[in-house]
């Protein structure tokens, strides 16, 4: 190694890889992975957070995962938690979903109505 | 390009090593697999995590899940309920990781880890020691790059001066003066050591810093190299520590091959290397002149200072040695400044302090505070108190150099000065927590014990001074001691702490002189009454049982191996003192709590 910038090649390529480990404060994403989350599709939706969020580079972001949410006609279930804001469950969620919930909601700061439980019980 | 959502963080310290960890991460590789999850969750082998008492322990990111004592039969409910299903397994969870609402801490909301403020271990247990990179992600060498590219020699001794450093080894000689007094010294050819000979008993400090974050050391060592104007690195380390020994040839290695070690690092001028020299246990070797000898060849024994290591040490030449846990922080103070490191801990004692806890304590394991944290928060806060609900008697620092500290000195705020007041020293950083059973007379005789066996025999003080001290301990801890003895026994060790010549002979009556000071009751009551007030010292206590309690099972004489019990079904039963001994089967077994001692 002769540079700096060699150094601070290695620094920025290997922290994504392991800043997961150290604490961070900022929006929880959750998804419901019990066997019903899992078998109406769950882990293509925690894939594609993982990856999004990876892609874009949010540092502050944890993806996480938990058990049944109880409502499991509505798997897969995800559950935003943002510092100091209200929870914000989608239900019914896809792959293709859960990106759009990173562009409008996460970075956006404006959660999809239309994707929420409420919105959801609204309509029936 | 991997796209892990999970890191599961085992443990590869030698504690956990030894309670079959790597077997927990081997079974957790073969469940990923198992499981399909292999390119999803990602595992490593850390350093230590601190809380060796818990282990093996495993860690799940990013919720900071914190599983302790897992075996490998554990690890498929991990697996399965954690990492596929997301349920975690709450029977492994830490105790203290339930909050009382019944939601999950992470692990550093555990109390334990609150109070801790870590600078020389903020690596152990979050990287993989055998990676570089990783050490570099976390602004590994960047301290290295700064130093010699922004940097004067003069500045860094500077920084390290001002920012109060003193030496972690035990005696708190300041550093930056140390560099200096190194750096200033002429000579053609000069050296830089590590002292890595760890011997107090229950020490694991520098271990620890070893197996967790070995990088830290050699770029440590590597900036004091350019400080001082050495091209050449010495790590003393024992051969006790083997797992310490593989990974830091490990990260010789890599350091080399990234060219952070060896010929023009960075594209400078300034060229450095290391290299290990194993060490064969001797207490002794931790002694900076003696461990010197010991890398040329010579035998492991001290020689009169001056002249200093910084004048004429390895080979006759300047030479700089640090303690392991000192360099660690060396690299922080760089990075951070030195009004940083200057601005935590006490007037006279600035930074950190890592201590290994042992004993009678709940959470043995390694903490590492400010300085000027009080002995009862290290203690009750972060040790968890006293194992088995019994009363807090006394602590040892400093090994079997160092003395106790008893309870009315638990508030006392830890630093250099202050320890030594109370005759006790810093040491490297051993704190062993002693219960109310403990006798002090005995732990005298314990310590004094090591220091006769580790004596290289070079003086006559430390040589027979101190088997003299074991045998006046031995007599009075037998029963034998005569009046006088506590007297002799008090002129003794203070003639060998006056005239030994090192300081593992100067060190060697502080046990003694300290239990004196604080527990002088104690020593008269084994010569003078033949009690052993702690019940500890066989010879002093005999077994009886009371005949009111005792209902006559005859459970006792049936258990009794020297068959001294004897009695009638349904009478109370006795003891021959004869035959008894007093092994405290009888007491053990006793379904009515008939027998005592006394």
């Amino acid at each position: 190694m002769k540079t700096f910038k060699e150094l601070e090649e290695i620094r920025t390529r290997v922290l994504d890889e392991v800043s997961m480990r150290k604490d961070r404060t900022g929006t929880r994403v959750v998804v419901g992975m019990a066997t019903c989350g899992i078998a109406a599709g769950a882990r293509p939706v925690l894939l594609s957070f993982v990856e999004e969020v990876k892609n874009r580079d949010m540092k502050d972001v944890i993806v996480s995962q938990t058990g049944c949410i109880g409502m499991c006609s509505l798997e897969p279930i995800v559950e935003v938690y943002k510092p100091g804001e209200e929870k914000v469950t989608y239900v019914k969620m896809t792959a293709e979903k859960a990106k759009e919930i990173i562009e409008e909601h996460i970075l956006g700061g404006q959660p999809i109505t239309r994707y929420t439980v409420g919105a959801y019980e609204y309509e029936k | 390009m991997d796209n892990y959502r999970a890191h599961v963080l085992v443990c590869g310290g030698s504690g956990c090593v030894s309670n079959h960890s790597f077997d927990v991460l081997a079974e957790l590789d073969k469940q990923l697999e198992k499981a399909g999850l292999q390119d999803e969750v990602r595992t490593v082998k850390t350093g230590c995590f601190g809380l060796c008492v818990a282990g093996p322990i495993v860690v799940v990111f990013p919720e900071g899940t914190f599983y302790c004592k897992v075996t490998p039969d554990d690890v498929a409910e991990i697996v399965e309920e954690h990492l596929l299903k997301g349920r975690i397994v709450r029977r492994l969870l830490f105790h203290e990781s339930v909050a009382e609402d019944e939601t999950v801490r992470s692990i550093s909301n555990v109390s334990f880890y609150k109070k801790q403020m870590r600078i020389a271990l903020v690596n152990c247990g979050v990287i993989d020691p055998d990676r570089i990179d990783e050490y570099i992600a976390f602004d590994g060498y960047k301290a290295l790059h700064k130093v010699l590219t922004d940097m004067t020699p003069e500045d860094v001794v500077q920084t390290v001066k001002d920012s109060k450093l003193r030496g972690r080894g035990g005696a708190g000689f300041p550093t930056g003066l140390k560099w200096e007094l190194t750096q200033k010294a002429a000579g053609d050819k000069k050296y830089v050591l590590c002292n890595a000979d760890e011997g107090d008993p229950g020490a694991f400090m520098d271990r620890s810093i070893l197996e967790g974050d070995p990088h830290c050391v050699l770029e440590a060592m590597t900036i004091a190299g350019y400080t001082v104007g050495a091209d050449q690195g010495y790590i003393y380390v024992r051969a006790e520590y083997p797992l310490a020994v593989k990974r830091l040839n490990t990260a010789i290695e890599q350091a080399r091959e990234y060219g952070l070690l060896g010929k023009n690092i960075f594209g400078t001028d300034f060229s450095f290397d290391i290299e290990l020299r194993m060490g064969a246990g001797a207490f002794v070797c931790g002694e900076e002149t003696a461990l010197i000898h010991s890398i040329e060849g010579g035998r492991g024994e001290p020689t009169p200072k001056p002249p200093f290591p910084s004048d004429a040490g390895l080979f006759w030449k300047p030479t700089l040695l640090n303690n392991v846990e000192t360099y660690a922080n060396i690299p922080h103070i760089i990075l951070k400044g030195a009004d940083w490191f200057a601005s935590i801990g006490t007037e006279g004692s600035k930074g950190t302090k890592v201590f290994s806890i042992g004993g009678d304590v709940v959470n043995a394991g390694l903490v590492e505070v400010p300085m000027g944290t009080t002995i009862r928060e290290v203690i009750f806060d972060i040790g968890g108190g006293i194992r088995d609900g019994k009363k807090f008697k006394a602590a040892q620092t400093g090994g079997p150099s160092g003395g106790c500290i008893p309870e009315q000195y638990l508030d006392l705020p830890i630093d250099y000065e202050n320890l030594k007041e109370i005759g006790s020293m810093m040491g490297s950083g051993g704190l062993i927590v002693m219960d109310e059973n403990t006798c002090m007379v005995d732990i005298a005789r314990f310590f004094v014990g090591i220091c006769v066996g580790e004596s290289c025999g070079k003086c006559t003080a430390c040589r027979i001074g101190t088997r003299r001290m074991l045998e006046l301990l031995t007599r009075i801890c037998e029963g034998k001691g005569v009046e006088g003895d506590i007297e002799k026994l008090e002129k003794l060790a203070n003639n060998i702490a006056s005239t030994a010549f090192c300081g593992l002979g100067q060190g060697a009556p502080n046990p003694v002189l300290s239990t004196l000071r604080y527990f002088r009751d104690e020593y008269e009551a084994h010569v003078r009454d033949k009690k052993c007030p702690a019940g500890r010292c066989k010879a002093l206590l005999d077994y009886k049982i009371d005949p009111v309690t005792c209902v006559g099972c005859g459970l006792c004489a049936r258990e009794c191996p020297a068959d001294a019990i004897s009695g009638e079904k349904r009478k109370p039963y006795v003891i021959d003192q004869e035959k008894c001994t007093k092994c405290g089967d009888c007491m053990e077994v006793c379904n009515f709590k008939a027998v005592y001692k006394g």
